[in-house]
C-alpha cells in the first residue's frame, strides 16, 4: 500500500512540477524583449518532451553504438570483432535465420487473416459484427506475457500414459496420434511456427480492425460497377477491394513487422530460445544478462537497427506524404 | 405555383427512387448476413471466434481446478464429468497470493503503470502545442526526428540506461522502471497528439490571439480541453502497455518486479502445478480486461493512430 501512495504521491508531484516547469519557462520566456519571446517559446514548450526523449533514447543510441565495438565490461575497444565473432557464430547464425523465417512469415499470416476476418464480420449484422470483433481484438489487450500463459497450457504435455491436459494434445490425441512436445520439435522449425501461432493470434485483431475500418471505406460504388459488370466475388476482392486499401494493408504490414522484429516476450516465456528457438531481441537479452556480455548485446541491437533502417526511412517518407496531403 | 409543382413532381420522382434503392438493396442483400449465402460466413466466422476465446477459456477453468483434477484430466472434461465440476474452487487464488506474491506484484504493477501513464500526458501535450501551433526553424527536422524514433527498439536504450541507473543508484526501484516507460512512450505520445491538435481548426487559435490571450492560455482554456479524446486513447493505450511490458521490468525492476515478471517465474517453476500458473495468469489479465472493454473505443483509436510504438 505504501508503493501505491509513494505512486500516488509520484503523479502528483509530477504533473504539478511539470505544471510549474512550464508556468516557470512561459513566464522566462515573457520576460525576453518583445520578439524573441515568440522566437524561443517554442522550444521552451518543447524542452521537457525533447529532454527526455533525448535522454532515453537519442543518447542511448549513441552510447550503444560505442559499446557495440567494446568488450564485454566495455572498458577496452576491440573493432569489428563484436559483429565477426557473432557473424561466424553457429547459434548466432540460427538466431538469425529464425528472425528471417520469422519477418517472412508473421507479418505476411497476420494480414491474411486479419483481412479474412474483417471480410467475414463485415458481412454480420452489426450486434455479430461487434461481438466477433471483440473477442478477436481481446488478446491485444492482454499482452505477451498472459498470452504465453495461455498457450504455454494449450501446448503442455503428458507423458503417454497419463491424460493431456494441454489442448492440442488432447485433440491430436482424441484423432489416434501420439502425445507431441509442441515446443521441444524444431523439425522444419514446427516449434518456431508453434510460437508464431501466439504472435498472430495476438496481433490478427489489430490488423483486423485497421482493415475492416479500410474496407468500409470503399466506396459501395465501385462495388455495385464491378458487379453489374458481372465480375464474380473473387474478382471483387482482389482487383477492387484490396488495390483500394493498399495503404493500410502496407501500415499494417509495417507495424506487425516492427513488433516481429522486437518480439521479446512470447520467446522468452515460452522457450527462452532454446529449442533452436532463438530470435535476435532474445539473444541480445540473453547476451546482457546471462552472459553479462555488453559488447555482444550491444552489437546485435546495431544489427537489429540496421535492418530497420529501411523500415525508418519508408515511414518517415510515408509521414512527410501525409503532411503533405494535409 | 412552385408548391404545387413540388408536391406533383414528387410522386413522380418517388417510384423511380424508390426502385433504384429497392433494386440496389436487392443487390446488396446477395452479400448481406441475413439472406441465403452467409450461413458458411458465419460457421467460419464462429469456428475463427471460438479458436480465439477457447485457449482462455481452458486457462480460466483450469485456474479453478484442484491440483489433482488440473494435473490429471483436460480443462473440457469440467464439462463432460459432473464430478469433476463440482470441485471447482478458489483455493489456487489464495495460494498464488501467499506463495508467489501476487498481491505484492499487482501494487508493484499499479505503483509503475500510474505515473507512467499519467505524467507524459502534458509534457507531450505541450510539444503537441509548440508543433501544431507555433512557428518556429527546425520544426519539420524535430517532428520527422520524432517520427523515425517511434521505429526504433527500445533494445537500443537498455545498455546504457543501466549504467547511468547504476551510477545514480537507482536500478531496482520502482521510479527507475516508470521513468524509462515515460522516455519511451515520448515519442508516441507526442506523435499522436501532434496528429490530433493540428486537425483542430486554426481560426480558434487566431480569434483567440486577437483577443488578446497569450500561447499559455490559450493551450490551458482551450486546446487542453478540445484534446481530451486523444489525450484519453495515449492514456489507455500507455496503460495497457506499460501493465503488459516484461522487457523494462525485468531490466530495471530488480525486488520491485511487477505482475508480468511474477507470472513469468510461475511459468518458470512448473513444479508448482498448472493450477497456480493458470490461476497467476488470469489474475494478471483481468485489469487490462476490464480497462479494454469499459474504454475499448479509446484504446482502438489511440491503435490506430500510433501504432507504430515500441
Amino acid at each position: 500500500m505504501i508503493k501505491v501512495l509513494n505512486a500516488l504521491i509520484a503523479v502528483l508531484g509530477g504533473v504539478a512540477g511539470a505544471i510549474v516547469v512550464y508556468y516557470l519557462l512561459n513566464k522566462l520566456a515573457e520576460l525576453l524583449p518583445g520578439r524573441w519571446e515568440d522566437r524561443i517559446k517554442p522550444y521552451l514548450y518543447l524542452l521537457p518532451a525533447l529532454a527526455a526523449i533525448g535522454l532515453y533514447l537519442i543518447y542511448p543510441t549513441i552510447q550503444t553504438f560505442v559499446y557495440s565495438f567494446a568488450n564485454a565490461q566495455g572498458t577496452a575497444f576491440v573493432g569489428f570483432s563484436n559483429f565477426t565473432d557473432l557473424l561466424a557464430s553457429k547459434n548466432f547464425q540460427n538466431t538469425l535465420f529464425n528472425t528471417l523465417l520469422w519477418i517472412l512469415v508473421a507479418p505476411a499470416g497476420t494480414i491474411v487473416i486479419g483481412l479474412l476476418i474483417a471480410t467475414l464480420a463485415d458481412r454480420l449484422r452489426p450486434g455479430g459484427e461487434k461481438l466477433a470483433k471483440t473477442l478477436i481484438f481481446l488478446p491485444l489487450a492482454i499482452g505477451a506475457v498472459s498470452a504465453g500463459a495461455v498457450w504455454k497450457f494449450v501446448y503442455a504435455t503428458n507423458p503417454p500414459t497419463q491424460n493431456q491436459i494441454g489442448l492440442l494434445n488432447g485433440i491430436w490425441t482424441g484423432l489416434g496420434g501420439d502425445p507431441v512436445n509442441w515446443l521441444q520439435i524444431s523439425t522444419f522449425r514446427l516449434n518456431s511456427f508453434m510460437l508464431m501461432v501466439i504472435l498472430l493470434w495476438i496481433q490478427a485483431g489489430f490488423a483486423m480492425v485497421l482493415l475492416s475500418a479500410a474496407i468500409k471505406g470503399v466506396p459501395t460504388e465501385t462495388l455495385e460497377a464491378a458487379r453489374l459488370d458481372g465480375a464474380g466475388e473473387g474478382a471483387i476482392f482482389f482487383r477492387i477491394v484490396i488495390p483500394q486499401i493498399r495503404t493500410t494493408l502496407i501500415t499494417v504490414f509495417i507495424t506487425v513487422l516492427i513488433g516481429v522484429l522486437k518480439t521479446f516476450d512470447i520467446v522468452y516465456v515460452m522457450t527462452n530460445g532454446n529449442f533452436n528457438t532463438n530470435i535476435i531481441a532474445v539473444d541480445f537479452f540473453n547476451q546482457l544478462f546471462t552472459n553479462n556480455n555488453f559488447g555482444y548485446a550491444a552489437a546485435i541491437v546495431v544489427m537489429l537497427l540496421i535492418v530497420m533502417i529501411p523500415v525508418l526511412v519508408f515511414q518517415v517518407r510515408q509521414f512527410r506524404a501525409e503532411e503533405a496531403a494535409r | 405555383m412552385s408548391g404545387t409543382q413540388a408536391v406533383t413532381a414528387t410522386p413522380v420522382q418517388l417510384p423511380k427512387q424508390s426502385t433504384a434503392i429497392g433494386s440496389r438493396l436487392s443487390r446488396k442483400r446477395k452479400h448481406d448476413p441475413t439472406a441465403k449465402s452467409p450461413l458458411w460466413v458465419r460457421i467460419v466466422l464462429a469456428l475463427i471466434c471460438a479458436a480465439w476465446v477457447i485457449p482462455t477459456v481452458g486457462l480460466a477453468v483450469t485456474s479453478f481446478r484442484t491440483q489433482d483434477d488440473a494435473t490429471g484430466s483436460g480443462w473440457w472434461t469440467v464439462f463432460t464429468t459432473p464430478a469433476n465440476f463440482t470441485r471447482l474452487t478458489f483455493e489456487n487464488y489464495s495460494e498464488v497470493f501467499s506463495r508467489a506474491d501476487m498481491g505484492g506484484a499487482f501494487i508493484n504493477s499499479l505503483a509503475i503503470t500510474i505515473p507512467a501513464t499519467v505524467i507524459p500526458i502534458l509534457i507531450a501535450a505541450f510539444a503537441g502545442y509548440a508543433f501544431s501551433f507555433m512557428q518556429f526553424p527546425g520544426r519539420d527536422l524535430l517532428l520527422i526526428l520524432i517520427v523515425g524514433l517511434l521505429v526504433v527498439p527500445s533494445q537500443v536504450a537498455l545498455v546504457p540506461l543501466l549504467k547511468i541507473y547504476g551510477t545514480l543508484g537507482i536500478n531496482g526501484t520502482l521510479p527507475a522502471v516508470w521513468l524509462t516507460h515515460i522516455g519511451f512512450g515520448m515519442p508516441l505520445a507526442v506523435y499522436i497528439i501532434r496528429n490530433y491538435m493540428s486537425t483542430l481548426p486554426k481560426e480558434i487559435i487566431e480569434s483567440a490571439k486577437i483577443d488578446g490571450a497569450s500561447h499559455f492560455q490559450t493551450f490551458w482554456r482551450l486546446i487542453l480541453p478540445m484534446s481530451t479524446p486523444v489525450l484519453a486513447s495515449f492514456a489507455i493505450f500507455q496503460f495497457l502497455w506499460v501493465w503488459n511490458d516484461l522487457l523494462n521490468a525485468l531490466v530495471f525492476a530488480g525486488q520491485n518486479a511487477p505482475l508480468t515478471v511474477s507470472l513469468v517465474r510461475l511459468l518458470g517453476q512448473q513444479g508448482q502445478g498448472w493450477q497456480l500458473l493458470t490461476a497467476g495468469g488470469l489474475f494478471t489479465m483481468i485489469v487490462p480486461i476490464i480497462v479494454f472493454l469499459s474504454l475499448q473505443r479509446y484504446f482502438v483509436r489511440g491503435l490506430t493512430a500510433g501504432s507504430v510504438k515500441g
